[in-house]
């Protein structure tokens, strides 16, 4: 049985330095018993993929705060595409808005979370799509 | 008989208190009633939560003269405008004259800004607050990679002198007061004012106004440096030195705490960080071989209004009295106006909640009522939709009337410090004080505010503080109304959200284009050399900063020439 521990990569992309937020969901996923790499601030989306890929990740979360959501994260979408990252999950959160976030869902990401969010619903939610990767239904 | 006060002071995980024994009859008699008091509380049931405050500071369920024996009323409390300041800065206060109200503000592009400054002056605001976008704070054009989909989003667009002076178009320079949050690019922001001033023919000694520049609470907090902490540092001293001659009225800098206050710190991390950096500022400046006495006046502060009301007016007195004794007796300055912690103040960005945002309106109220309570000089109110987007004309005009009626209806301004004397709060200044100048002790073992930085201190305080808070919500041991209780499912948003439009982007990059096709290019070249050379040969900044924007240089374009001669800085990454 896999005993390997969920790889998250969690990183800001854009100019936006707000960090508060991807720093206790880091803290609340690393005490969940999962792998954390943090790549902080001021990162483009090409880094982004490239560093999930490096490091082998299972999710990409990302923070961002900055309004900018709707230009980076559709492009890190199209990256993770163009690299096959078929089975690596992109979750976040920040200022995002309902209608962004159902938007962004639309183009693959998994679900986004707003401030208010408890850091248990985003553990519960990436062990609950990690379970369903290992055993999809048929 | 006059009573005997004798001193005990017990160590308490190296925290030390004070505590006087009054032996006069009448305390003797306060003591047995409050043991008597104590007893018959004891068999009451207590509400199951934690009675902390936001520094996770239990407080007692009364004070009593017994707490504040020990205070001294004319050496630790005083006089409002007499040292150490504990009752406020000026002798008058709001009898003399009201804070300022002044709230942050901008979007978009300079014409939209401008128009939105129109709009607050004539609906009673007394002084401007710039609010940048996050490709001018980093020192980014608007047409550089990473400004894609960020200009004018979280504050106005500005890359060059054009753009500012249709940012201030119809404003006297000489008529407002103007403060301008932006910190890595401070000095080429002192300089863009300087310059439409000119323009508008005022001369830079009759500039009133605020830079907020504080470079090392970038590094703890707010994460926008541009270069490592040395070059910024000098450029501070710079900023200081060239203020002194040529803009006496301007405040150079402001020693914030909000940021570190919104990365999650508790309060007297906010209080203990913020004056240790304001520390590290004087020793520069005197290392330089300034006079303390000649740059330490226009020396100004920045705190956060949040929820816990009463440690958040403890916070500003115990900050007004360190520093005044830091000034006075470490820093030998001579002259009153150098001991004077002058402050301006916004309410908690980081207190509002996404769900049920009206309620935003009653935070940003109380935490105002406590800034006021604490003496500030100038305030921002918070606008009840900012969880979401920048503010609405409604939202921010209920803002701005949130500080009106606490000035005109509530009668708090009457009355300077009204909560002098209070026993809770005197006991609760102390308090603060003491854990931090046990702050003070630490970060001077450790080498100082630049070391910290460098070895992760400060950043790992607030990560741990944030998450400690954090952990508070998720076990409802801390209650945020509508987000962990009374809360309502499937709300609907009801309330006008504000958009920019993406075409101010667009606009703003043609615009750019213009001014550098424009511009005379000689003019350009030479200034920028003249600033590569001044950088290397370790001058002042200011005068070559200034002739570059003069001739129409961009923000980005000497931004660029500066991260060259300087580099750039990576920070820890702690979590």
């Amino acid at each position: 049985m896999d005993e390997r521990k969920i790889r998250v990569m969690v990183g800001k992309p854009g100019l936006d330095g707000h960090d508060r937020g991807a720093k206790v969901v880091a803290a609340a996923l690393r005490d969940a018993g999962m792998e954390v790499i943090y790549t902080g601030l001021h990162q483009t989306p090409e880094k982004i993929v490239e560093t999930a890929l490096q490091e082998d990740v299972d999710v990409v979360a990302l923070s961002i705060l900055s309004g900018a959501h709707m230009t980076l994260l559709p492009r890190v979408l199209d990256l993770m595409k163009e690299n096959g990252m078929n089975d690596v999950l992109l979750t976040g959160g920040g200022i995002i808005g309902k209608e962004d976030m159902a938007e962004l869902q639309r183009m693959g990401s998994g679900r986004l979370f707003g401030p208010g969010t408890p850091t248990q619903a985003i553990v519960d939610y990436i062990h609950e799509w990690a379970g369903e990767r290992a055993a999809p239904r048929a | 008989m006059s009573p005997t006060i004798e001193e005990t002071r017990t160590a308490n995980g190296g925290r030390v208190t004070t505590t006087a024994r009054d032996d006069s009859p009448r305390m003797k008699r306060l003591e047995e009633r409050v043991r008597a008091w104590e007893e018959r509380r004891a068999e009451q049931s207590v509400r199951d939560l934690d009675f902390t405050t936001t520094s996770s500071m239990p407080v007692a369920p009364l004070y009593t003269p017994l707490d504040t024996a020990h205070i001294d009323p004319l050496e630790d409390i005083g006089l409002p405008g007499e040292y150490p300041y504990t009752r406020g800065v000026y002798d008058s206060m709001y009898r003399t004259r009201l804070w300022t109200m002044r709230q942050f503000a901008g979007f978009a592009t300079a014409a939209e800004t401008n128009e939105r400054y129109h709009y607050l002056l004539a609906h009673g605001q007394t002084g401007l607050s710039v609010a940048f976008d996050l490709p001018t704070l980093m020192g980014y054009d608007s047409d550089h990679l990473m400004s894609e989909g960020e200009v004018g989003v979280c504050g106005v667009a500005i890359d060059s002198l054009a753009d500012m002076e249709r940012l201030f178009e119809g404003i006297p320079l000489d008529q407002v007061s103007t403060s301008m949050t932006i910190n890595g690019p401070a000095i080429l922001f002192l300089a863009l004012y300087v310059a439409v001033a000119e323009k508008q023919g005022v001369d830079s000694t009759k500039l009133r106004g605020t830079i907020q520049t504080d470079p090392l609470k970038e590094y703890i907090a707010q994460k926008e440096w541009l270069f490592p902490p040395e070059p910024h540092l000098e450029i501070v001293v710079d900023m200081m030195e060239w203020c002194t001659r040529r803009a006496p009225l301007w405040h150079p800098i402001s020693i914030s705490g909000y940021h570190i206050r919104e990365a999650g710190s508790t309060a007297v991390q906010e209080l203990a960080f913020t004056l240790a950096d304001g520390f590290t500022y004087v020793e520069r400046g005197i290392a330089a071989g300034l006079d303390v006495d000649s740059f330490a006046p226009r020396l100004s502060f920045f705190w956060n209004a949040h929820n816990d009301f009463f440690e958040e007016v403890a916070k500003y007195r115990a900050a007004r009295r360190i520093w005044a004794r830091h000034m006075k007796e470490r820093y030998g300055a001579k002259n009153p106006r150098s001991m004077l912690m002058r402050f301006h103040t916004q309410t908690a960005g980081c207190s509002l909640t996404e769900q049920q945002p009206e309620n935003n309106i009653v935070r940003t109220a109380i935490q105002a009522l406590a800034a006021v309570m604490g003496g500030t000089q100038s305030l921002h109110t918070n606008s009840m939709d900012e969880t979401f987007a920048l503010p609405t004309e409604k939202a921010v005009k209920i803002a701005l009337r949130t500080q009106q009626v606490i000035a005109y209806e509530s009668g708090v301004p009457n009355v300077i410090d009204p909560l002098g004397g209070s026993y809770f709060v005197e006991a609760l200044t102390n308090r603060m004080e003491e854990e931090a100048e046990e702050y003070f002790r630490q970060i001077e073992d450790m080498g100082g505010v630049v070391a910290g930085i460098e070895e992760g201190f400060f950043q790992r305080e607030i990560a741990e503080a944030a998450s400690r808070y954090q952990a508070e919500i998720d076990a409802k041991r801390r209650v945020i109304v509508g987000v962990n209780e009374f809360i309502e499912k499937g709300e609907a948003l009801e309330i006008p959200i504000l958009r920019i439009d993406p075409r101010y982007e667009r606009e703003q990059i043609e615009r750019l284009e213009k001014i550098r096709a424009e511009r005379d290019s000689d003019a350009y070249e030479s200034s920028m050399e003249g600033l590569r050379s001044a950088i290397r040969a370790e001058e002042n900044l200011m005068e070559p900063v200034l002739n570059a924007v003069r001739a129409y240089a961009s923000v980005g374009e000497i931004v660029e020439l500066m991260k060259g001669e300087y580099g750039t800085w990576r920070e820890p990454e702690i979590f």
